[in-house]
């Protein structure tokens, strides 16, 4: 087990460390110098090249990508090039809209799904599984953003349940900062609901299909208590894995999403910067998410062994 | 008054009858045995007792348990009948148990769920059950998950599922069938003592009437979902008067007609040469910092076979058979020791190098049905090893090889174009003997050809290899743990054991006077009709 932990662990620190090389290269080969950005259109050569100077652009690459990750490691992520402040201000403020939206989108998502994927395991081949699995599909299929439109429509334009998009801030109380969130977390968490409880009742379908299900069924029990009592468990590492590589789709989502509905969180701080050409942000909040990335994987891959007792005495 | 009752009970699921006027009826404290081929309907008329059929299944008929109408009970009552006044134990031990929850919540939960007993009473019975069963706490504890657990031991725990609460009646669906012989005879040894001291009834099904006749005061017959005879077993099988009773029992006990191949057995060079072969394995690490203790899965094995010769190797499941057999077709490279076939050493050899050998060496699995792809059309399957050939066969030349090897294993021409699912399992082991001889093989290894199947299809497949061992003089490497299959169809044979081979022979020889305790406790507990039906006359004077 602890083999298995630290293995873990490596995988997810070597992650990071090609990660960060490849995000560092990938900003290097896009066109446009941050200088002249920052300086606009009239700056004279000269004044450019004193400022990379100062930024240390000029510097070698091998220079500068060192540089960057011993920032990175000290949480020092240097200054961002179009707001003059540094980069973990920015994230720090943008973190507290971002992070409750993907939590909130991950626990809603799971909430939905794990009970309709029951629930169409359990009527299996008749009309509400039917049902269940064709609203699915247009969840799979429906795009976010547009979905996200619909749901501004409905809820904020015409039943005026919600705010149509903004945020007010912590500061002004939890329930109209969650009001807010209410919206963009449904429009996040519904599509990945659909993926989510078709996976669940797949893997439910097929644990149910196993004998021991059947000696289950021999002691005595109820079709409900086997449910939830042998075959969910059993169900459940095709779902996690699942989890884990929607929790990046979820983030890229939110990038959308948190312009939809004009939230000021990590998501719509990378896209401005990206067209600001404010490389240094976009690689610090784009190395934060790869970070957020494989630390859910690393929590999935441990919950496998908290589920699957096999996987905690083989390596 | 009997304590199960099922009168005409017939089955459908959709157009296709399963069952029809079934009868049968147990007695309190009686064991019925229930007998029959794959398909004839003994696991469905068991499914049926406990309602644990299909969902489409459409049922007519009367059972009575106990004077509950169990067609028309509601499912509530049902819940309350099943695992308290009717156990059940299945045939496939590995995947009976859920394997992410331990031996004692998997035992607990059925008392906790009938009795409302607290945890803590729950497990102490569950404790005891197990104890019962031969898992004492000490060994095996509760903790413990079904993995941990080897196939004879994960059955004691079905078993001790099955029995926690004492039922009334107690069915056992084929529940030795996945063991090997030695485990067969002490899981029926349970059953017997646990039916005696609790007064169960029991419901036994199997395939096999050496077994049924040592655990059955009556057998029913089934063929084809309807009851061909049924009464008092030793009379019934001794009698045999009904001929498909009759067909049955001489199936059982088949041994081919066999004429050796010729063969100059003094001259010929080895075929297979097998010098101190070990093969281990990497161990489970006990910690992060001490390096594991490998397993020895075949240890210090030497052995050879002349052209023609027909050998058997057995010995319980775990002994390393599979292994060395694996080693043997260069599937597996031995840690040490040298393997020689024809002469070449085939250890360590490059897929190419190993061409010329693996022409001459086929193989023959025991599961007919996983070992085809069901998308391949027969042709393609049975074609498979001819990439092995030196100069590839055209077309033509390949349809008529196919049609060849077909024809030896008696299938037609007209096979060809069908896919798997289109055949029987005794036809698919056909297909799959008609695979192993189409490269012409000097060898061919069989793992278990034939225990996946019905006896009398079983038969024919035993007087097939007979057949072909006369016909094209390959060599034979029967591995089993069926004494039967040795003694039918085998000349020499060894004995494994541990990884090792501890009594070597000719067949005959040593089946009759096994030398090594290993020996002797297979052939004590390698079941026999004819012995079966002696002993049972004999009780009953």
């Amino acid at each position: 087990m602890t083999a298995y932990l630290l293995k873990r662990l490596l995988i997810g620190a070597a992650t990071l460390v090609v990660a960060s090389v490849v995000v560092f290269l990938m900003l290097e080969v896009v066109p446009g110098d941050p200088a002249r950005v920052m300086l606009g259109m009239n700056a004279s050569e000269a004044q450019v090249e004193l400022l990379r100077d100062q930024m240390g652009l000029n510097q070698p690459l091998i220079v500068r990508y060192l540089d960057w990750a011993r920032g990175l490691l000290s949480l020092d992520f240097g200054k961002s090039y179009t707001y003059s402040v540094p980069v973990i201000d920015l994230i720090r403020e943008r973190i507290v809209v971002s992070f409750p939206l993907a939590v909130i989108a991950l626990a809603l998502s799971t909430l939905i799904a794990i009970p309709v994927g029951l629930f169409a395991a359990a009527r299996r081949g008749r009309a509400g599984d039917t049902a269940a699995m064709a609203v699915a599909q247009i969840g799979v299929a429906m795009p976010n953003f547009w979905f996200a439109l619909l749901l501004v429509y409905v809820f904020a334009v015409w039943l005026r349940l919600v705010p149509a998009g903004g945020f007010p801030g912590w500061g002004a109380g939890a329930w109209p900062a969650l009001k807010a969130l209410i919206l963009p977390a449904v429009a996040l968490a519904l599509p990945q609901a659909a993926i989510l409880a078709r996976v669940t009742r797949a893997a439910l379908v097929e644990v149910l299909g196993e004998d021991y299900i059947r000696t289950a069924r021999a002691k005595g029990m109820p079709m409900r208590a086997v449910m939830w009592r042998h075959a969910l468990r059993n169900a459940m590492i095709p779902v996690l894995t699942i989890m884990g590589l929607q929790f990046a789709f979820l983030l890229a989502g939110t990038i959308i999403i948190e312009n939809v509905f004009y939230l000021p969180g990590l998501g719509r701080l990378v896209f401005q910067a990206i067209t600001q050409r404010d490389l240094i942000v976009v690689e610090s909040v784009v190395m934060l998410l790869v970070a957020a990335v494989v630390t859910v994987n690393l929590l999935v891959d441990l919950s496998y062994a908290l589920v699957d007792p096999r996987l905690r005495t083989r390596q | 008054m009997s304590l199960l009752e099922i009168e005409k009970l017939s089955m459908k699921i959709g157009s296709l009858s399963l069952l029809k006027d079934i009868d049968l009826s147990i007695a309190p404290g009686e064991v019925l045995g229930l007998v029959g081929e794959s398909g004839s309907g003994k696991s469905m008329t068991a499914l049926a007792v406990m309602r644990l059929t299909p969902a489409h299944a459409q049922m007519k008929g009367r059972i009575s348990f106990n004077g509950i109408d169990i067609l028309g009970a509601t499912e509530p009552q049902m819940c309350a009948l099943r695992g308290d006044d009717i156990g059940m134990v299945f045939q496939e031990p590995m995947t009976a148990l859920n394997p992410v929850k331990t031996i004692g919540e998997q035992v607990a939960e059925g008392i906790r769920w009938h009795t409302r007993a607290s945890r803590r009473e729950a497990e102490e019975r569950a404790r005891k059950i197990l104890d019962r069963v031969g898992l004492p706490e000490q060994k095996f504890a509760l903790s413990r998950y079904p993995h941990e657990l080897s196939g004879g031991q994960r059955q004691r725990v079905a078993i001790a599922i099955a029995c926690a609460l004492k039922p009334k009646l107690l069915i056992a669906d084929e529940p030795t069938t996945a063991l090997d012989v030695v485990l067969q005879a002490q899981i029926l040894d349970l059953l017997k003592e646990l039916v005696d001291e609790n007064r169960m009834s029991l419901l036994f099904i199997s395939h096999d009437l050496a077994v049924v006749t040592e655990m059955a005061d009556r057998i029913t017959i089934l063929r084809q979902g309807t009851v061909v005879e049924s009464g008092d077993t030793a009379r019934t099988l001794s009698e045999a008067t009904h001929p498909y009773t009759r067909q049955l029992a001489l199936a059982s006990t088949h041994v081919p007609a066999r004429v050796r191949p010729h063969v100059e057995e003094a001259g010929a060079d080895n075929l297979l040469d097998v010098a101190n072969v070990t093969r281990d394995y990497p161990g489970t690490r006990r910690s992060l910092f001490s390096r594991p203790e490998p397993v020895r899965a075949v240890d210090n094995v030497s052995l050879t076979m002349k052209p023609g010769a027909s050998v058997a190797l057995v010995g319980r499941s775990g002994c390393g058979k599979s292994t060395l057999a694996r080693m043997i077709l260069a599937l597996d490279t031995p840690t040490s020791g040298a393997i020689k076939f024809r002469g070449l050493d085939i250890a360590g050899r490059s897929e190419a190098e190993l061409r010329r050998p693996r022409r001459n060496m086929q193989v023959v699995f025991q599961d007919p049905y996983g070992s085809f792809d069901p998308r391949h059309t027969v042709e393609r399957l049975v074609a498979e090893p001819l990439h092995l050939l030196e100069r590839r066969p055209d077309r033509k030349e390949r349809r008529d090889m196919v049609a060849r090897a077909l024809h030896e294993v008696g299938l037609g021409r007209s096979d060809m174009e069908k896919y798997p699912h289109e055949f029987s399992g005794g036809q698919r082991q056909r297909l799959s003997i008609a695979r192993a001889i189409i490269t012409r093989p000097k060898l061919v290894v069989a793992d278990e050809p034939v225990s996946a199947l019905d006896v009398s299809i079983r038969a024919q497949i035993l007087d097939l290899f007979a057949e072909l061992n006369q016909k094209l003089g390959v060599a034979y490497l029967f591995i089993t743990h069926d004494l039967t299959v040795a003694r039918a169809i085998t000349d020499d044979v060894l004995v494994m054991h541990e990884g090792r081979i501890v009594e070597r022979g000719k067949t005959s020889d040593v089946l009759s006077q096994p030398s090594t305790e290993a020996a002797q406790a297979l052939v004590s507990a390698a079941p026999d009709l004819h012995r079966a039906i002696a002993r049972r006359l004999q009780e009953q004077g």
